[in-house]
């Protein structure tokens, strides 16, 4: 054990999980707006709409992270049409290339937990909703989003852990996370198991104030059953 | 369709073969996943509070630290580990591991802990009725579990296996950094070389989506089997 190592680390890897945290705050935020519109449109019962939600949520649940990031970052560059345009500003940048897959990622498993959430909704609850005279519209956004927000807030909990566990993937285009500066100094010292427990350390600690901040607003907005 | 010849010219014999590796890599880590799985279920089912401790460290570890990390420890850190234990028994030379070996296991361990989550609630979630009964029955322990509880615990626990499963499967994708040649190796090799990396991520994305659709197929089948009776 080189605990010096493990001292003269630790600074570097907080530093670093920094970029983490905003990688995973920024993609959870679009991702959560992606998921939330296609939950919607699944719920829409036009079929076209309808598969083309499913299909988006299929293809990037049935994949994995890391293609769908090397297909932004290496394969959108190839496509010279797209070099011309404003886009080419944003996925020149692996950093931004990195959020557009996480949150196109996130996206696709939040649209599933809004949608079931949606569905487990008791039809009393908007018969209710209809019979005092309120126009359907105000039934969806007062009555149906606030209880499927609550209903789904386990599952999105274990989203967010999952895709702060994604944010890693980050180190292969090049961005220095916590994973990415973890395995340069792992690179460079041999020393993987020193790195290991602090760059884990802090990963676990993340999950853990993640996991109790859910826990409390379960408690706080949950439904008391 | 040049690219994806088979033969020297294009990449498809290349990339059949590498869909076989990440199938292989995947089953294998399941199947290390189950072994550890079994090890570490009954410890979490135990009353003794130490094994709860062991079993617990285990799961919290691994479903809180990315996988990449948990690659990269293997990867770097498994000749050394495998070197110091040949070294007490005496064998001092160099010892090089696998990528395949050095991978299964990686993803193994991370796959275990979620199977042994699986097990733990599948067993909890069994009737107390039936252990009793089985008791009451004179049958013997081995007869009790293989007989009577496990064939139980598995109607249970297949599908969630089967996300288990389809999580191993995309996690094999991050085993290409340590230059094992399966589906993404093989991809990025291939974008490499033609200079056409749209092209050959997005036919990486349809062989996963292939094998996650057949594997979901597959996986049905035996859903249906084991739920004989309900």
């Amino acid at each position: 054990m080189d605990l010096e190592l493990m001292i003269n680390s630790f600074p570097k890897l907080l530093n670093a999980s920094i970029i983490t945290l905003k990688l995973l705050s920024v993609s959870l935020i679009i991702g959560l707006l992606i998921g939330l519109i296609f939950a919607i449109l699944r719920l829409n019962k036009n079929i076209f709409i309808n598969r083309f939600a499913y299909g988006y949520s299929y293809v990037f649940r049935g994949t994995p992270l890391l293609v769908q990031i090397f297909i932004i970052y290496f394969g959108l560059g190839q496509i010279e049409y797209l070099r011309s345009t404003f886009l080419w500003i944003i996925l020149k940048e692996p950093y931004w290339c990195a959020i557009i897959a996480f949150a196109l990622n996130t996206g696709a498993y939040t649209s599933e937990i809004l949608r079931s959430a949606f569905q487990t909704i008791k039809p009393g609850m908007i018969e209710a909703g209809k019979s005092l005279g309120i126009p359907s519209k105000i039934i969806f956004y007062k009555i149906q989003i606030p209880i499927a927000i609550r209903q789904s807030l386990p599952a999105y909990g274990n989203e967010i852990i999952l895709m702060m566990k994604g944010t890693s993937l980050a180190s292969t285009v090049t961005l220095m996370d916590l994973t990415g500066v973890a395995k340069y100094i792992i690179s460079t010292t041999f020393k993987p198991i020193e790195v290991f427990i602090v760059a884990g350390g802090i990963y676990l600690f993340m999950t853990f104030i993640i996991h109790n901040v859910i826990k409390f607003l379960e408690k706080r907005y949950g439904f008391s059953q | 369709m040049e690219l994806l010849a088979f033969g020297k010219t294009g990449w498809g014999d290349e990339l059949f073969i590498a869909t076989l590796m990440t199938i292989a890599v995947s089953i294998t880590a399941m199947l290390i996943g189950f072994f550890f799985a079994l090890i570490f279920t009954p410890l979490k089912l135990s009353k003794n509070k130490f094994f709860n401790f062991i079993a617990n460290t285990y799961t919290t570890i691994i479903r809180g630290v990315p996988e990449l990390l948990v690659i990269y420890l293997f990867f770097f850190g498994g000749t050394g580990a495998v070197m110091y234990v040949a070294s007490i028994f005496g064998y001092n030379e160099y010892i090089e591991i696998n990528a395949f070996i050095t991978g299964a296991f990686a993803i193994g361990i991370i796959s275990g802990a979620y199977s042994t989550e699986v097990f733990r609630g599948a067993i909890q979630s069994i009737d107390k009725g039936q252990f009793e009964a089985s008791k009451v029955l004179g049958l013997n322990k081995f007869f009790q579990f293989f007989k009577i509880i496990l064939p139980q615990t598995l109607r249970l626990a297949i599908p969630n296996l089967s996300n288990v499963w389809q999580i191993t499967l995309k996690d094999t994708s991050l085993i290409s950094v340590t230059g094992l040649v399966e589906i993404m190796r093989q991809s990025y090799v291939a974008a490499g070389s033609t200079r056409d990396p749209l092209f050959f991520y997005s036919f990486a994305a349809v062989l996963y989506l292939l094998l996650t659709f057949l594997s979901l197929k597959l996986i049905n089948r035996l859903e249906i089997k084991y739920s004989r009776g309900y």
